[in-house]
């Protein structure tokens, strides 16, 4: 009845108070006046969407890894030690799948089971209860310290 | 789906092309019903680009192959374009506020932050002149912006970058005699390692420093540098030859 008689202007029906009483329709056409609004202050740049092609190649701009360059600092007869000692750290060699070798052989298994047969003790000390860790102490000790009880003993003044 | 383009690139081995020349990738028609098959791409050095559907030769050389699947363009050529991760030295030319310009040969001067040196602080600034040299390395470097330098690597080491010169001769040679003396089995290394005791800073910018224990020396071997660009291997070692005579 209202309704047709007048109309709210669109402002007023944009504020929060009037949400709850308006129907579907007139809340539908707001939002889309709103979205136009919104789409309109922002600008856009009128062109073709750039094509986003698939890369078939890598690229590589650089030289150094195709022709495998060395690091450019050079000492030749010990010139310069600290460039020769850069130049062994910068441009390593084949030498790297030897060390791997001397790696595998510096501690046999022989040697490794050794080792670890003396921490076995050690190891099982950690893992005690601390009543039977007392045991294992004296057993260690006991050779020492035999039967020699402790007394208080007064200070003298 | 790229066999064919690796077959036509490997045809090519070893011959001249000149700018223009170009490969065509196979069209893209094949579908691949299970994703996690990825066509192998290859890698493209200097002087081959991508321009649309197409692998184009942009530079004039010859075309090489290093295996698996790499290509470049073996060129000679005198002017530096700066390419990333490239090492250079490079010439301090001003000094403004937290930056210095470095005269690297290329199109544009590039910019080396005070604070990409090792152990500078915002305290602790480097002692850097204009007119020093420094080797340093390039961060940033495509044909839309200007090229970034920095003195050290990505764990804040110098390792060998940063000022240096002192009692050495600085040179201009092109960048293919650049690549020839930092090839990994390079001959004009090994001859050089013959004459005598000396040290080099080679740029990939076609600059060479040269220190050696005298001044004489110093300028033969930067001499003997130079010409190594024109002279082909049997001269080069001829001249080396008659130097150890004379000199040693």
């Amino acid at each position: 009845m209202a309704e047709d008689s007048f109309k709210l202007s669109k402002n007023l029906l944009r504020m929060k108070f009037m949400q709850r009483g308006l129907d579907a329709e007139t809340k539908k056409q707001l939002d889309e006046d709103e979205k136009r609004i919104i789409s309109d202050e922002h600008w856009h740049l009128d062109l073709p969407e750039l094509k986003s092609k698939e890369n078939r190649i890598v690229e590589e701009k650089s030289f150094g890894p195709c022709e495998e360059l060395l690091f450019g600092r050079l000492s030749f007869r010990g010139f310069n030690p600290e460039v020769e000692k850069l130049m062994a750290l910068m441009n390593p060699k084949d030498e790297v799948e030897e060390d791997v070798s001397q790696m595998q052989t510096d501690v046999t298994d022989e040697e490794m089971a050794l080792r670890y047969e003396s921490l076995v003790g050690t190891m099982k000390k950690k893992f005690a209860k601390k009543r039977e860790r007392r045991g294992m102490d004296e057993d260690d000790q006991n050779l020492l310290e035999s039967n020699t009880k402790r007394v208080f003993l007064k200070p003298r003044d | 789906l790229a066999s064919g383009m690796f077959s036509s690139l490997k045809e090519k081995i070893g011959e001249v092309l000149l700018p223009g020349d170009e490969f065509v990738f196979e069209s893209e028609d094949t579908i691949f019903l299970t994703d996690n098959v990825k066509p192998e791409r290859p890698v493209c050095g200097p002087g081959l680009r991508q321009s649309g559907n197409r692998l184009v030769v942009s530079k004039s050389g010859v075309l090489r192959h290093k295996p698996p699947h790499t290509f470049w363009m073996d060129s000679q050529q005198w002017r530096y374009v700066p390419a990333k991760a490239e090492t250079v030295i490079g010439i301090v030319t001003s000094k403004s506020g937290d930056i210095f310009k470095v005269d690297v040969g290329g199109s544009e001067q590039a910019s080396l932050s005070y604070l990409a040196f090792e152990g500078a602080t915002k305290r602790n600034r480097p002692n850097v002149q204009v007119g020093d040299l420094v080797f340093a390395q390039f961060t940033v470097a495509n044909k839309d912006m200007e090229p970034e330098l920095v003195c050290i690597d990505g764990s804040g080491r110098a390792n060998g970058m940063g000022v240096f010169g002192g009692g050495g001769l600085l040179l201009k040679v092109s960048l293919g005699l650049v690549r020839r003396l930092l090839a990994p089995q390079s001959d004009i290394r090994s001859d050089l390692e013959q004459l005598f005791p000396c040290e080099l800073v080679v740029g990939m910018n076609g600059r060479i420093w040269v220190r050696a224990s005298t001044i004489q020396q110093t300028l033969i071997i930067s001499n003997l540098l130079q010409s190594c660009d024109t002279l082909t291997a049997p001269q080069r070692r001829e001249q080396f030859r008659k130097l150890q005579k004379g000199g040693l």
